[in-house]
């Protein structure tokens, strides 16, 4: 895996390069996507539950439910395209996509190489543990060790502002889950829309912190200075405040996987506005 | 064992057999293409000439030192972002598979040709055919059975790498197999070994095949 990364930051440095001679592919204006009738979307196909395929075939999730609406609000069909976290942005500066809808948290220097709606969801650190040596708080975890993914916000975070506690780190969130269930650490962080859901199908394992760290917003993106896009996505989400669309979102594909133990205003932004 | 049901639930298996559908049509034709221009580059790569030789030989350099992985994303986002050429994720697959596997041949059949002991070309003259003859009635055919082995060997091996293309949006077998272990992430945990135990069999009853083909071949013409 850190091999592929390594190889995909040298592709990317090695593209950027070529780009920066050469004409850029320019992403569609929404006009050009009303006269061909279908909206590119990129979204998840295997993060449940923002972005998936059910049994049948058929796309799912947080984000898919938005997609549908955008799509359907513009009156034109929709075309959603399967991405992975580490090509999500090429897909819009090579124009393959309209818009990118992979949970995608804005953090600036992705801003500085996509331009990002506004927010229809925002996510902070969680800390899961088991229920005989719960941990609470930050002061608990000091001296432990805490199983985290590389490259997750949850890494950066710890080592930027804990460096008492030791971190354990893995290649895949399936291995950092593992790892706390056989005891290899005293707990595990990650966004806390992952342990959330994670604690729920484990009993004996609770999240005694639920927010931790920045607040990051998680935000459509579209091809830099794409502004009619950007504005028409704008436009939606501010629309849609008014009949609370994003909490109805959650009903459809959240609240199935959280359960009665979250709060959807702690991960459901309505209109744009981060309280 | 209960997370085993996950493979049957719904479409599950169609959608795993049209993933392994996907996998097959991309590497099928990449092979095919990758036999008949390899066949063709590997006669190059016999000859003298030394542009053709310097062509050939940086052709080769460049398939083997290039991670295939970063030629799909030259080719898929590259192609886009440089010329505006909007290739689909199938398309960008057959070029780089076709552009490495030719390579690879064309180094397998250059071996097989120049491991011939020099004494049957020059026999063949001996005999009066001309270099055309020679090349078909005597060189190419004891090539080709020699080539065998490295060629099954190059084939199966691109059947697996095509899971490469998951990263340029195409879904095949392998993606599929992600898809439905995480989409039953939380009722069904266990699903993995399971999925991944149903493509790994995919996988193998596609390429075993191939093998047994090829050793009834080597057989036949030993």
């Amino acid at each position: 895996m850190k091999k592929i990364f390594a190889l995909i930051i040298a592709l990317i440095l090695t593209l950027s390069l070529i780009t920066a001679a050469s004409a850029d592919a320019q992403a569609r204006t929404l006009d050009e996507i009303k006269e061909s009738g279908k909206l590119v979307i990129g979204v998840f196909s295997d993060k449940k539950p923002f972005g998936y395929v059910d049994e049948y075939g058929e796309y799912q999730g947080y984000d898919v439910y938005f997609a549908r609406r955008l799509a359907e609000d513009l009156g034109v069909e929709l075309e959603l395209v399967s991405v992975d976290a580490p090509n999500r942005v090429e897909y819009l500066t090579s124009a393959k996509v309209d818009i990118i809808l992979a949970n995608f948290t804005v953090t600036p220097e992705r801003a500085e190489v996509v331009d990002f709606a506004l927010p229809y969801m925002k996510v902070a650190l969680g800390v899961v543990s088991p229920d005989a040596a719960l941990i609470t708080s930050v002061e608990d975890l000091r001296g432990k060790t805490l199983i985290v993914s590389k490259g997750t916000t949850a890494e950066t975070w710890f080592t930027a502002n804990e460096p008492d506690v030791n971190l354990l780190k893995f290649d895949t969130y399936t291995e950092t889950f593992n790892a706390l269930l056989d005891g290899r650490g005293d707990a595990l962080s990650t966004d806390n829309t992952e342990v959330l859901a994670w604690a729920i199908e484990n009993p004996g394992f609770t999240v005694g912190i639920e927010s931790l760290g920045s607040l990051d917003t998680i935000a459509p993106a579209v091809q830099k200075g794409n502004d009619t896009v950007l504005a028409y996505i704008n436009e939606e989400i501010q629309k849609l405040a008014e009949e609370q669309f994003f909490h109805a979102d959650y009903d459809a594909t959240l609240k199935d996987v959280y359960g009665d133990a979250v709060d959807p205003d702690n991960l459901v932004v309505e209109g744009g506005v981060v309280e | 064992m209960r997370d085993l049901a996950v493979l049957f639930k719904g479409n599950n298996l169609q959608r795993l057999l049209g993933g392994l559908g996907v996998t097959l049509e991309l590497s099928l034709v990449s092979v095919a293409l990758s036999i008949v221009l390899g066949l063709l580059a590997g006669v190059l790569m016999t000859l003298k000439n030394p542009v053709v030789r310097a062509v050939m030989r940086l052709w080769l350099e460049t398939v083997r030192i290039v991670p295939q992985l970063v030629l799909l994303f030259l080719v898929y986002f590259g192609m886009a972002k440089t010329f505006n050429l909007q290739l689909s994720g199938e398309a960008a697959a057959v070029i780089v598979f076709t552009f490495w596997g030719a390579g690879e041949m064309g180094d397998l059949v250059r071996g097989a040709i120049t491991s011939i002991p020099v004494h049957q070309r020059e026999s063949s003259a001996a005999l009066g055919l001309t270099r055309g003859q020679t090349w078909r009635f005597v060189l190419l055919p004891q090539a080709a059975r020699r080539l065998i082995p490295q060629a099954i060997n190059l084939t199966t091996r691109m059947i697996k790498t095509t899971s490469l293309v998951m990263l340029i949006g195409v879904v095949e077998v392998l993606k599929v197999g992600s898809q439905i272990i995480d989409a039953a992430r939380y009722d069904a945990p266990q699903g993995a070994v399971w999925v991944y135990g149903a493509v790994f069999f995919l996988y193998f009853f596609a390429c075993w095949p191939i093998s047994l083909a090829a050793g009834w071949l080597e057989k036949r013409w030993a």
